[in-house]
């Protein structure tokens, strides 16, 4: 399974969840599959997906999955450390790991060589970190959801991108209607 | 040392405690007055990234029962902490030193810019007047010009009284939707 087919496999789940979904195809993808205005699309700012959605899990009570990829959790590194420290049960880190940088060109990242981002995200005090296959994604965050725990889930899988048109939503109205979903679901 | 203001000077204090009641007039630290204007323009999480000159205010911030403070490691990560924190539903902002701005030039234009996010961003300008470290001024001298080149509305406290104008800049950042730079340099803060 690539990336796309575990955000297919994913995308049931997610859809009446708060998400903020990493840039680039990550985005794309799961605009494509199943759009809903509950997602927050990043449309730059590699790295922070994670950072963004802890500061909505930290301000409101509820649940929001960030969907982040190797690549960005390595340009972020600083993040683990940060949520690990701050811990907000309302808050989960998908980590969609295929070891390579998709978006630009599937170059090969570090954590599809010698680096377990699981392993790193346990150094770094992360309590609940579980890796699964591809497969078994859906499932693991079904249980992650349901347990009301921080969760930070790495999902192995393998490298590959389906052709996606580029999103052309304005970033003020995904922001907008992003704002009034987390405002209508905390009132 | 952290400087003093006296309370007639103030726009608002009610929430400061008096540190020096000896001092003619009740002053209160200026610490004091940027936590209690972050909290009365509801400012309810902060971020930090620690600076020497900045280190009273992130005490203040860390202690106040107002704030939700979230040390960040590096500052674009705690622009994307405060870009979440805004969206659900908590003013934010973000306290750090100059030299971030250029580790932060990417997610100010491409999530706080583009997405039409406000941001405090309280900034203590190392480099300037009374500097005693070199490096320092090398960021100095290209802070302004970054700021400029960003279009980001930038604001110089220089003179303890200049403090008074914080609660207008938060005021203004929450009115006009971007983020605002205060740099406060070692004047504002009375040295080292």
């Amino acid at each position: 399974m690539i990336r796309s087919d575990v955000l297919r496999d994913i995308a049931p789940i997610l859809s009446d969840q708060l998400v903020v979904c990493n840039i680039g195809l990550p985005s794309q993808e799961l605009h494509m599959i199943d759009d809903q205005p509950s997602t927050f699309y990043m449309l730059g700012t590699m790295g922070l997906s994670s950072s963004i959605g802890l500061g909505v899990a930290l301000a409101q009570n509820k649940k929001v999955i960030s969907i982040d990829g190797d690549g960005s959790v390595l340009t972020n590194f600083g993040t683990l450390p940060t949520i690990a420290n701050n811990v907000a049960d309302n808050y989960i880190l998908l980590i969609i790991d295929n070891g390579s940088y998709g978006s630009t060109g599937d170059q090969p990242t570090y954590a599809g060589k010698k680096t377990s981002l699981t392993a790193v995200a346990k150094a770094c005090g992360c309590e609940n970190v579980i890796e699964c296959q591809a497969e078994d994604t859906a499932e693991t965050l079904r249980q992650a959801i349901e347990g009301d725990k921080m969760t930070i889930i790495v999902s192995k899988c393998e490298s590959g991108n389906i052709k996606v048109p580029v999103i052309t939503m304005d970033p003020v109205v995904i922001r907008a209607r992003f704002m009034k979903e987390i405002e209508d679901r905390n009132a | 040392m952290r400087g003093f203001i006296p309370f007639a000077a103030c726009t608002r204090v009610g929430q400061a405690q008096p540190t020096n009641p000896d001092e003619g007039g009740s002053p209160v630290s200026v610490d004091d007055k940027i936590v209690s204007d972050l909290v009365a323009n509801k400012v309810e999480f902060v971020t930090t990234v620690p600076c020497k000159q900045l280190a009273g205010v992130i005490e203040k911030v860390d202690t106040s029962p107002d704030i939700h403070h979230v040390p960040s490691n590096k500052e674009d990560e705690g622009i994307g902490l405060c870009a979440g924190a805004f969206m659900g539903g908590k003013r934010s902002a973000i306290i750090m030193q100059n030299t971030a701005i250029g580790v932060t030039i990417n997610t100010l234009a491409t999530l706080t810019q583009f997405y039409r996010l406000p941001l405090p961003m309280i900034i203590s300008y190392r480099g300037e007047l009374g500097e005693p470290v070199a490096c320092q001024v090398e960021m100095a001298v290209h802070t302004k010009a970054l700021l400029a080149q960003l279009h980001i509305p930038t604001y110089h406290f220089h003179k303890e009284e200049d403090v008074a104008e914080l609660d207008a800049i938060l005021k203004y950042t929450y009115m006009c939707n971007k983020p605002v730079a205060v740099l406060t340099d070692a004047t504002f803060w009375k040295g080292y």
